[in-house]
């Protein structure tokens, strides 16, 4: 058993070592936003916090997660996760919204290490989560948004 | 608000229920409520389109059906909005549910060709007037006062002298015993307080938070999980597996064969079921599986473009559309041209990858969870083909994480529906990233020879577009004599008056799984067709704006959209040295939309400066998601311009996965300024598709103006131009 704290909760999980803390959390937790998209850290849809800091959760073994604080969609509550999510439905961004949880949480890490980010800055940590809809100029509209709000 | 269609108590529900164009009936369904069912059908053969799409409950609930899958287009929204503007209900106090496919619904449950808005707008906007009409005779009657004094808002009826009111949830059940109004008066667009305003989307706030439930997501007790084994060679034959050291995986509980069938294209591949996806997948790497290529090995890319250009030489090809005298005209021509291009096989690759749960029960029962642009068919067609009466049948349409064309094609359901009925188990089968990438349907190229040719005071007079491609169908015994209208789509509805036009087909059978795409063969005709003309203006001396607006003499939308878009873009402005602009529109089933694009030199390669897109629609219900449309056709188009696309090799597809079948990503996309023409007329035009077609042969004569290089063959590398 594999001890998982997700969201300030902690989950017991049989999983073997090696399975990637996407399906540990999406099937064995039963969290569903966190999505499956290519399974090697290409698309970013998979993204979550692992203390604090963006991993892809596809290509991230789950016993390296344990002991650790995982943060996932469904728990990104805190203020700038609030604010991303709140500029997110202003500026209608997601269309079918399946890499948006992603984006949300890339989005909210790189506003905890710059609040006020630059075109560069959004290209350069948003660069990670494909979006096939494309809704790259509303996401990037929706950072600077939630960097004024914050 | 939810898309489930789960945990609803259907007793003490009042149903108003719609037919498509004809009226509504009605009835109250609760188990002690006396049923007054009214039907007013001018048209009897139409009662098979009978739907249910407003039900309201005593306690003013209301659910609004939607019978268009979510795919990322915003009909989870502007579904409903056409039934709550005559209704008089705000969108966000109602409930909305997806239709799976409930004959009630009717046959137009599919997302697909641009549709939604234009099968549904007058129908739709029909039935929330019904309804409005028939609450308000029930207040009034209530009151005992004129209908005429009373009005509707926010889902009460007011008595306008004396301030009265009623509640929808209060009314409901005597609404439903009044006669159904056969043509319910629908609001001036003037008193529209939805339609036509940038409206918030309900379904955002669940895709923000976490909790919309996409096909991947669903669940339910005693499910277990595949992953499939396809034949890497297109067309091979599984020989034998041997499935020792994969039921040897913690997790795997059985080992199956399944048939994949998608149109013509049949197969046969093998499942790891196993009770956690990660270990199903685990166990199919550790499948032995021996397949007879059978020839079909040798294919590759290389080799087929080279017979699409052979082709094009030898065979004479089908007429698609012709008029005046083009072998004449343009023999006798003072000027000529002629240009050959090239399009490239594309993927779909929603980042949703292809799933479906599936569960089979006793009774010859058949549940289907999933994510699809076509509930309805999923009921009938599976019916039939699995022998399953159709009440015995429940699709549950989840959200679509993207469409594009690919959930057109329910192969993936099949498979899943397979297995669930072998092993007994409810299962969900999920495709990998590589599974999705190499294992198609994609879409196909098409190749273009053209032809045209100016009069001596640079006129356009002769033109000729010759495609050189496979069909959607995939049949290798084709009739080579007859033309195809998916394959020459939209080149030979353009508006531009050329006297003396001959458009061809030239079939060529390509073995590999085909499927339509977002805009279908716009997608690709649209570039050869715009660019040519660019050449054709060139030879003219004459810009690109300048030359299709003097071919378009007569009224019509395509002027309106070309005027349209120099006004916005400034044509006329001068540009920066090393810039250049580029315009291209396209007519096509779907609808019309037209870009001009800026590009600047830098370095070696090109910079995408200004995108202006104007979408010609007549009509529009959401003008913010119908800008969201085409800022995501625009992204669509890039990556199908300037990434890799589908290769061919050893009878295999060579891209395996995103990165080396890339899609643009957020630094390579310039930011789309969208104008919407929305002046009203009759026709209502698509809003998902046309904002795709004329992207590319906009940017490609941007890259003309500012390099001189012309650009015929997609993809191409824009960071290399010069």
């Amino acid at each position: 058993m594999i001890q998982l704290n997700i969201n300030d909760k902690v989950y017991e999980v049989d999983a073997s070592a090696d399975m990637p803390l996407l399906w540990a959390i999406r099937d064995l937790v039963g969290l569903t936003g966190t999505k499956f998209g290519c399974g090697m850290a290409q698309c970013g849809a998979c993204t979550v916090h692992v203390n604090g800091s963006p991993v892809r959760s596809c290509s991230f073994p789950v016993a390296a997660a344990a002991g650790k604080k995982i943060t996932t969609i469904e728990g990104m509550n805190e203020k700038i996760g609030e604010a991303v999510k709140k500029a997110w439905i202003e500026l209608q961004v997601p269309q079918c919204g399946y890499c948006q949880s992603g984006q949300i949480m890339s989005a909210t890490a790189l506003l905890k290490s710059k609040p006020h980010p630059t075109d560069a800055d959004i290209d350069a940590a948003m660069q990670g989560n494909l979006c096939r809809c494309g809704t790259y100029q509303r996401i990037r509209s929706a950072i600077h948004r939630a960097a004024e709000m914050i | 608000m939810t898309n489930n269609n789960s945990n609803i108590n259907r007793r003490n529900f009042i149903r108003l229920s719609g037919i498509t164009g004809t009226g509504l009936i009605l009835g109250l369904s609760g188990k002690a409520s006396a049923v007054a069912t009214v039907a007013n059908l001018s048209n009897a053969a139409d009662a098979f389109e009978l739907g249910a799409f407003i039900m309201i409950n005593k306690n003013g609930e209301i659910t609004l059906f939607n019978s268009k899958p979510e795919i990322g287009q915003g009909t989870f929204q502007s579904i409903p909005a056409l039934m709550a503007e005559e209704l008089e209900v705000s969108l966000d106090k109602v409930i909305i549910k997806q239709t799976g496919g409930e004959k009630k619904y009717g046959f137009m449950q599919f997302a697909g060709g641009s549709m939604s808005i234009r099968s549904e707008y007058h129908n739709l906007r029909k039935v929330g007037a019904a309804a409005r009409e028939m609450l308000l005779k029930a207040a009034s009657t209530h009151w005992n006062v004129p209908v005429s004094e009373c009005y509707a808002s926010e889902a009460t009826i007011i008595h306008k002298p004396s301030g009265k009111k009623l509640g929808y949830g209060e009314l409901a059940e005597a609404a439903t015993k009044l006669e159904v109004p056969k043509s319910p008066t629908l609001k001036d667009p003037k008193d529209f307080k939805i339609l036509g305003k940038p409206s918030a989307r309900p379904d955002i706030p669940l895709k923000v938070n976490g909790t919309a439930q996409f096909g991947i997501d669903a669940s339910v007790p005693g499910m277990v999980y595949a992953s499939i084994e396809r034949c890497p060679v297109f067309h091979s034959k599984l020989v034998s597996f041997d499935a020792t050291a994969a039921k040897k995986v913690k997790g795997v509980i059985a080992v199956e064969t399944v048939e994949r069938k998608h149109e013509v294209y049949k197969t046969t591949g093998v499942a790891v079921i196993a009770e956690s996806y990660w270990a199903a997948v685990q166990g199919r790497k550790a499948l032995i599986v021996t397949w007879d290529n059978d020839g079909h090995d040798t294919f590759n890319s290389k080799n087929f473009e080279q017979s699409l250009r052979d082709a094009a030489k030898k065979e004479t090809g089908a007429v698609a559309h012709q008029q005046g005298d083009f072998d004449n005209a343009f023999a006798k021509a003072p000027t000529k041209l002629e240009a050959f291009y090239e399009t490239p096989v594309v993927s779909h690759s929603p980042i949703e990858p292809m799933n479906c749960l599936a569960s089979f029960t006793e009774g010859n029962k058949l549940e289907i969870w999933t994510s699809t642009q076509v509930p309805g068919s999923l009921v009938t067609d599976f019916a039939k083909e699995y022998n399953i009466p159709v009440e015995n049948m429940k699709v549950h349409t989840l959200f679509n994480g993207g469409g594009f064309g690919r959930r057109l094609y329910p192969d993936y359901v099949h498979e899943a529906v397979q297995l669930t009925k072998k092993i007994g188990k409810p299962v969900k089968a999920i495709w990998t990233r590589e599974d999705d990438t190499q294992q198609g349907p994609f879409r196909p190229m098409t190749f273009s020879a053209m032809k045209g040719a100016l009069s001596a005071d640079g006129k356009a007079i002769a033109f000729q577009h010759k495609v050189i491609a496979p069909t959607l169908d995939m049949k290798k015994d084709y009739d080579k004599s007859k033309s195809d209208e998916t394959m020459t789509e939209g080149i030979s509805e353009q508006k531009y008056e050329i006297e003396h036009m001959k458009n061809l087909y030239v079939h060529h059978y390509m073995p590999v799984p085909l499927a339509a795409w977002r805009a279908v063969t716009s997608t690709t005709l649209a570039f050869s067709h715009e660019c040519f003309i660019d050449e054709m203006a060139h030879a003219a001396k004459k810009d690109g704006m300048t030359f299709r607006l003097e071919m378009l003499t007569k009224d019509s939308d395509t002027k309106n959209v070309l005027k349209k878009l120099k006004e916005v873009s400034n044509w006329d402005k001068p540009l920066p040295a090393g810039w250049g602009r580029g315009v291209a529109q396209y007519e096509f089933f779907a609808g019309q939309g037209g870009y001009v694009i800026e590009v600047s030199k830098k370095g070696t390669g090109i910079k995408i400066e200004k995108v202006y897109a104007v979408i010609d629609l007549g009509t529009v219900v959401n003008p913010d998601m119908v800008r969201a449309q085409v800022e995501g056709a625009a992204t669509m188009a890039l990556t199908a311009a300037i990434k890799n696309g589908i290769t061919f090799d050893k009878g295999k597809t060579v891209q395996t996965n995103y990165h080396n079948n890339p899609l643009v990503r957020i630094n390579e996309m310039p930011k789309v300024e969208v104008h919407i023409l929305a002046n009203g007329g009759a026709k209502i035009k698509g809003v998902g598709e046309p904002g795709l077609p004329p992207f590319a042969p906009a940017l490609c004569n941007a890259i003309f103006a500012a390099t001189g290089k012309r650009i015929r063959r997609l993809p191409f590398d824009i960071n290399k131009i010069v």
